[in-house]
């Protein structure tokens, strides 16, 4: 349960990781947060000869605003997000979420960044950026380019990163005013990776619900939309009928994964269920108290 | 780079400075190079939190994080928290509540805790249990370490028992 050896470069600038990435390609991993590559490297099913930890680096920790965006550095810690007024008040779907990510401890050291780059299928922080349309900036030899939601997780660990690259910066729009939302989530223990996650965003206009995004994690592969349940739900009023039809729908629509946590067809019933259960949360908090 | 690192830093208020293979975890290097062994290692692969010790006022899990990170660090093992021979205030309600029994979680479930508290420090009991889901105990059933949680909250709200100013 130790890693096997490898060189440790810890720089200080974001050149220098390109400079150290251009010279080491893919003999090297990133080391942002460690959560679950150091448990990986003990476990000796990653064995990189070349660590780049990117903790030395204070120009990739931050939360700004921005012209109606939320701006994230890739190694703003998890902990930071749970506790960050912007996040509550700009990103309450992200301030919700992040408290299921890990347990405390684990939250002091994971970043939003290396979340998302791990990509795990179980992992909470895509299935927001799904459910909220974000993207990702990345930094590589040629300069900067960014990367949609949709495009970034290609399968389960996989990204559409390339390996001189290097994930800096999460990037969401505000959440409209009055935006519903809910995220829920079913795990053997509070904090451990998801079994099934479904996190719901809906805008409703004059009764009838103008856009709807919902996305799931620990489901299948990797975090997807679950669009058939989107659609079942734009342009209708939230009544039960219509929430019962999305939550049928998007059991219906995924590609569930089968292990030892959970049959495939115990994942397509919690996701019936979780779908059904986040969009009446949401439709609940619409309701004057 | 080298395999091998030169690490300097602060340990329960005392200065080091060590070398280690790049690759040494931080838990190991507490345990084998300082021989300061009050921190356990129990799955090693960041699932059971007994490991979880205090860097830099933060509770993370120690078998999860190189030595070399730490370069420069600021660290409170278990050997730290009590001040002058009294108890942080968690550390005696474990004590009086029968919190632990074997021990061997103990270390983790502390640094847990304590900086749980530092955020909620009027925590309710799914709180509390939700925040101790982070370290598991084989023996205790829980519902000790729950009880002395809520008590060390309340003494410390109350100012009745000091926390340790060390964490």
């Amino acid at each position: 349960m130790k890693p096997a050896a490898f060189d440790y470069y810890a720089p200080t600038t974001v050149d220098d990781v390109m400079a150290l990435l251009k010279r080491h390609g893919s003999d090297a991993r990133l080391l942002a947060g460690g959560q679950t590559l150091l448990p990986m490297m003990n476990f000796r099913l990653a064995a990189p000869e070349v660590i780049i930890d990117l903790n030395r680096i204070p120009e990739l920790a931050f939360i700004r605003e921005a012209g109606g965006q939320v701006h994230i550095g890739a190694m703003t810690r998890q902990r930071a997000l749970e506790f960050s007024p912007v996040i509550a008040k700009d990103l309450p779907l992200l301030h919700e979420a992040i408290k299921m990510v890990g347990h405390l401890p684990t939250r002091s050291r994971g970043t939003i960044g290396g979340s998302l780059a791990n990509a795990d299928s179980a992992a909470e922080i895509p299935m927001i950026l799904q459910v909220l349309e974000g993207e990702v900036l990345v930094r590589g030899p040629d300069g900067e380019r960014t990367i949609p939601a949709a495009e970034l997780i290609l399968d389960a660990m996989t990204t559409s990163l390339a390996e001189s690259e290097m994930l800096a910066e999460v990037r969401f729009q505000v959440m409209p005013q009055g935006a519903l939302f809910a995220v829920e989530e079913f795990s053997r223990r509070r904090g451990d990776f998801a079994i099934a996650a479904v996190a719901a965003m809906l805008v409703v206009k004059d009764g009838l619900c103008e856009k709807a995004r919902i996305a799931t994690a620990g489901v299948s592969s990797f975090s997807s939309r679950l669009r058939a349940a989107e659609e079942i739900l734009e342009g209708r009023a939230l009544d039960a009928d219509a929430i019962r039809k999305a939550g049928e729908a998007a059991g219906a629509s995924i590609e569930p994964v089968s292990d030892r946590n959970a049959s495939e067809e115990y994942r397509r019933h919690l996701t019936r269920v979780l779908t059904t259960r986040v969009l009446n949360r949401a439709a609940e908090s619409a309701k004057p108290h | 780079m080298a395999k091998s690192v030169e690490i300097h830093l602060k340990v329960n208020g005392k200065n080091h400075v060590g070398h280690c293979e790049s690759r040494t975890l931080l838990a190991d290097f507490l345990r084998d190079h300082l021989n300061l062994t009050g921190t356990h290692t129990g799955c090693e692969h960041g699932v059971c939190g007994v490991c979880t010790i205090f860097v830099n006022g933060e509770a993370v899990r120690s078998c999860i994080m190189l030595a070399a990170q730490a370069n420069g660090a600021e660290i409170v093992t278990i050997e730290g928290l009590s001040t002058e021979g009294r108890y942080h205030a968690v550390q005696k309600a474990f004590h009086e509540n029968h919190a632990l029994q074997c021990g061997f979680c103990t270390p983790g479930m502390l640094a847990t805790v304590i900086d749980f508290l530092k955020t909620n420090p009027s925590p309710t009991k799914p709180e509390v249990k939700e925040a101790l889901s982070a370290v598991l105990c084989r023996c205790t059933g829980y519902q000790n370490i729950v009880k002395a949680v809520m008590e060390a909250a309340a003494d410390m709200r109350e100012g009745t028992v000091g926390a340790s100013a060390n964490v």
